[in-house]
């Protein structure tokens, strides 16, 4: 063949017609292959973002955010006012338990006993508390909690906690080791002890990436169903309550409702969907904003 | 003590190095003594870093420890305000007496020590907090009474930087320039009032302009504090101290590592003119080292 | 002990003495961040402990038949779990096979030929895409997908192949919920995690390697093949295995698409199954007494497998990270 086939894409050589030919079509192939990839993975982040956005939206009136469940699920009307504050509220429970024991551990780790057997003992459980699967954690603080106090709001954030809380450890600490180390030396010359340095130097210049770390946490949170399903629910009004009684979430609301023939229950399920998505994203992309501010400060 | 006298090698003569003219030509003996260290080693696990350190060090001087990479400098420095707590496995044997109280007795609180003798580091090292917090952050623990703007204001004239950030005091720390920022360190060792300033290679990171302001300011804070500083120009040895301790390393013979040792601590302008012993000459007059 | 004329704290040595507030706050607070650290430790310890505890009844009752049998009863006490067990493995391996290579392909792209300018969007859509909470993909698969596939795609394959012989095995049945779906709805869902793993074991490969490579004459897919790859294999491995964990444990997207057939052991990955963790969440809410115990039963299973996998993909990791550090 008589190509003088010179190829200009970025990352390509100059290939001559002496290069074989079944070489350069495999070349091409693994770029389509690679390329295509991309577009394999765009296509259904589209369709149910965009089915979510388009079934959902219309379910968003006043009414939606206030009015309570209908008594009969198999019907339009209502509202899902009880779900959502039960997301926010089970959620901030959570959040307000793991966080501080997260980020007081991570500060255990890097701080005090790291390098130690204890220390590694404690990362490495971490590690393998990250890949238990959040059903089991619904199952375990069912066992130990729900069975005891019966269904509540405090036995779902219990359970959001403990998944939360190994995911909090290991970014806060990852965290904690980008402070510089001069900084705490430059505190201890000005005796300045431990624990004052860790609240007043280290955590201060840890916290954006902290915080960032702790919403992509919730976010993750407060998208869970199988940990909330045995333990706290299904209310059909609000309950504010976090230790007394049965509520429900929006994730909860939208397994339901999903398994349901029922179009009006199947529209509320997408306007649930619509509602937890929009909450997720918005925290989301929080974080990243909080993520990139940091990184802008400290290349100041 | 006899005086030296400079000899003359068979393949040059040796000269006195001509900064040493800069030097203080006399240095009174019977100065205060503030810290008193006698047979001190360091030891990092069981490797001895530095052995058989002895001087005193006189209130109100400069005293600048010299000597090539590797010789224990810094780490004997580190010991006056108990750095090296900081470090696993750190440990010495004999005594560091700081107005006569063995700094390491067991009762002695390393975190009270370091209130009275400060540190600044080679790399300017400020808070990323604004620069009236990094510098009000001492004071604040210590829980002064007195207004936390004075506090400020007197310590960034002390480090003659005032003038250059007082309509900006509470923006970053971090926007300052090099020079400026280890100016910062500077005002926020002394905002603690510290009778002592330990300063390891100061400007080793700065610009020459930067460094011969921060020598000046040595030299104004001479008169409130005690200074030592590490550093490994010998020039800025020279220009600013009043005694110098030269140190070097040894090979141990059984195990090929180094181990740092304090060879000659005399008066700045004895040191450079008329050594006593052969490897500070050959170190001051830049024949290794 | 000199007193020195000048010196100002010459004579205080009792401030310089260690006692009083100071320290024990260091000491106190020393502790609480290791009781932090420690509930790490107590939380993993009584999930294991309590959870066997509540499953024993079943455990006793059942014996090894409780994963070797698929036999699942309730009403007649009989719980064998192979079935879920299978369908947990069928499942995740489909999820494996179709997002291995679009996960690969992503890395490599993102890493090695796309345009700078495309490769921070590139992020932000895989992140996108790990953002979406199980559910909303459950219910997307279960409203809009299963129907789709089951009628347009599984149908007209298993009238066209499903009496073939091996390949017929496989591509047989006509269920939009089955284990098919079910693997798909997995894929999008751990696509995002292995991607950006194996992104990072490929960003970590050095120059000279591929410079070597091209050095010699190489497309850039032969450098791919003879550079990257080999040197990332053991982190895309663990990359993929902690894909596989995740898929495993996947409850609620899962309950949704699978069809929640008890007992079927099929190779036809167009029929209806189920999955350990489908059948925990459909059946717990009726179930009482030894029923109930079995379903924690299930859970004790998906536990210690799913940490198995982990701590196997992490050792993987690992010593992948060990070796790159070392050459």
């Amino acid at each position: 063949m008589n190509e003088l086939f010179v190829t200009t894409e970025s990352g390509d050589l100059l290939l001559s017609d002496t290069t074989k030919r079944s070489r350069r079509i495999r070349n091409r192939l693994a770029s389509i292959w690679m390329a295509g990839s991309v577009l394999v993975a765009v296509v259904p982040l589209a369709l149910v973002i965009g089915y979510v956005l388009i079934k959902g939206v219309g379910q968003l009136t006043p009414d939606w955010f206030t009015k309570d469940l209908p008594a009969v699920t198999r019907r339009a009307g209502g509202g899902m006012g009880p779900a959502i504050v039960g997301t926010l509220l089970i959620t901030a429970v959570a959040a307000g338990m793991a966080v501080p024991l997260g980020v007081l551990g991570a500060i255990y780790l890097h701080e005090y006993g790291g390098r130690g057997r204890l220390g590694r003992l404690i990362r490495f459980m971490a590690d393998v508390m990250t890949g238990v699967p959040s059903i089991v954690m619904g199952l375990f603080v069912y066992t130990v909690w729900t069975i005891a106090h019966g269904l509540s709001a405090f036995g779902g954030a219990l359970a959001l906690a403990c998944l939360m809380l190994p995911i909090i450890i290991r970014t806060t600490e990852e965290m904690l080791r980008l402070v510089p180390d001069e900084l705490r030396q430059a505190s201890y010359a000005l005796g300045n002890r431990k624990w004052r340095t860790i609240l007043t130097v280290v955590l201060p210049a840890a916290f954006g990436g902290i915080t960032s770390g702790v919403m992509l946490a919730i976010a993750r949170a407060a998208g869970e169903t199988a940990p909330l399903v045995f333990t706290i629910g299904a209310a059909r009004n609000l309950n504010l309550s976090i230790f007394n009684g049965p509520t429900t979430a929006l994730s909860v609301q939208i397994f339901g409702n999903a398994q349901t023939p029922f179009e009006a229950a199947q529209a509320r399920a997408w306007g649930a969907a619509l509602t937890l998505v929009a909450i997720v994203f918005i925290l989301t992309i929080l974080a990243r904003i909080v993520a990139a501010r940091v990184a802008r400060r400290h290349n100041a | 003590m006899t005086e030296g006298t400079l000899r003359e090698s068979a393949s040059e003569v040796v000269r006195a190095p001509s900064f040493i003219a800069d030097a203080p030509t006399s240095v009174p003996d019977n100065a205060a003594v503030v810290f008193d260290v006698s047979g001190l080693d360091v030891y990092y696990g069981n490797f001895r870093a530095v052995r058989d350190v002895n001087l005193q060090i006189h209130t109100h001087e400069i005293t600048a420890f010299i000597g090539p990479s590797g010789c224990g400098k810094s780490t004997v420095l580190r010991c006056f305000d108990r750095m090296n707590d900081l470090i696993e496995g750190a440990r010495i044997d004999g005594k560091i007496q700081f107005h006569g109280v063995d700094l390491y007795d067991p009762r002695i609180d390393p975190v009270e020590v370091r209130k009275r003798i400060g540190m600044v580091f080679q790399k300017p090292n400020p808070f990323p907090k604004s620069i009236y917090d990094n510098i009000a952050f001492g004071p604040r623990i210590s829980g002064t009474k007195e207004n936390l703007d004075d506090v400020v204001e007197r310590a960034l004239r002390q480090a003659a930087l005032w003038d250059e950030v007082k309509d900006r005091l509470k923006k970053s720390a971090m926007g300052l320039s090099g020079g400026q920022q280890q100016r910062l360190c500077i005002a926020r060792t002394i905002a603690v009032q510290p009778e002592v300033i330990l300063m390891d290679e100061p400007c080793s990171a700065l610009d020459p302009i930067a460094t011969a302001r921060i020598e000046d300011l040595m030299q104004e804070l001479k008169s409130e504090y005690t200074i030592l500083i590490v550093t490994h120009n010998m020039q800025q040895a020279a220009r600013v101290s009043d005694r110098t301790a030269f140190f070097t390393t040894e090979v141990n013979p059984e195990s090929d590592s180094r181990t740092g040792l304090l060879v000659e601590y005399a008066p700045t302008h004895k040191i450079f003119s008329a050594p006593e012993d052969e490897r500070t000459e050959n170190y001051v007059t830049g024949r290794f080292g | 002990m000199d007193i020195t004329p000048g010196g100002s704290s010459g004579g205080d040595v009792a401030s310089l003495l260690g006692v009083g507030p100071g320290r024990r706050a260091d000491q106190l607070f020393h502790s609480v961040a290791l009781v932090a650290g420690l509930f790490v430790l107590a939380i993993l310890g009584l999930i294991a402990a309590s959870t066997t505890h509540e499953a024993w009844p079943a455990f006793r009752s059942q014996g090894l038949s409780f994963v070797t049998s698929s036999t699942w009863i309730p009403a007649e006490g009989k719980f064998g779990a192979l079935a879920f067990i299978y369908g947990t493995v069928l499942s995740s391996l489909l999820a494996l096979l179709l997002a291995v290579p679009v996960s690969l392909g992503i890395a490599l792209y993102a890493n090695e030929a796309a345009p700078s300018r495309i490769r921070r969007p590139i992020i932000y859509v895989l992140d996108l895409l790990a953002a979406i909470p199980s559910v909303v993909y459950g219910l997307w698969g279960v409203i809009v997908l299963a129907p789709f596939l089951g009628p347009n795609v599984y149908s007209p394959i298993n009238d066209a192949v499903g009496g073939w012989p091996v390949i017929g095995w496989f591509l047989n049945g006509s269920s939009g919920r089955s284990f098919m779906t079910a693997g798909i709805i997995l894929a999008i869902m751990i696509t995002p995690i292995v991607t950006s793993l194996s992104r990072e074991v490929i960003a970590t490969v050095p120059r000279a390697q591929r410079e070597a490579a091209y050095a010699m004459g190489a497309t850039r897919w032969e450098m791919i093949r003879l550079a990257v790859l080999p040197w990332g294999r053991g982190g895309i491995v663990g990359a993929i295995m902690l894909g596989l964990g995740r898929a495993m444990g996947e409850t609620i997207a899962v309950a949704l698409v699978i069809g929640s057939q008890a007992g079927q052991v099929t190779t036809h990955l167009f029929e209806a199954g189920d999955s350990m963790a489908a059948v925990i969440v459909n059946q717990f809410g009726e179930a009482s007494g030894t029923h109930r115990a079995a379903l924690v039963g299930l859970g004790v299973v998906l536990f210690v497998v799913t940490i198995i996998v982990n701590v196997s993909a992490r050792s993987i990791v690992a010593r992948f990270d060990r070796q790159a550090q070392g050459i």
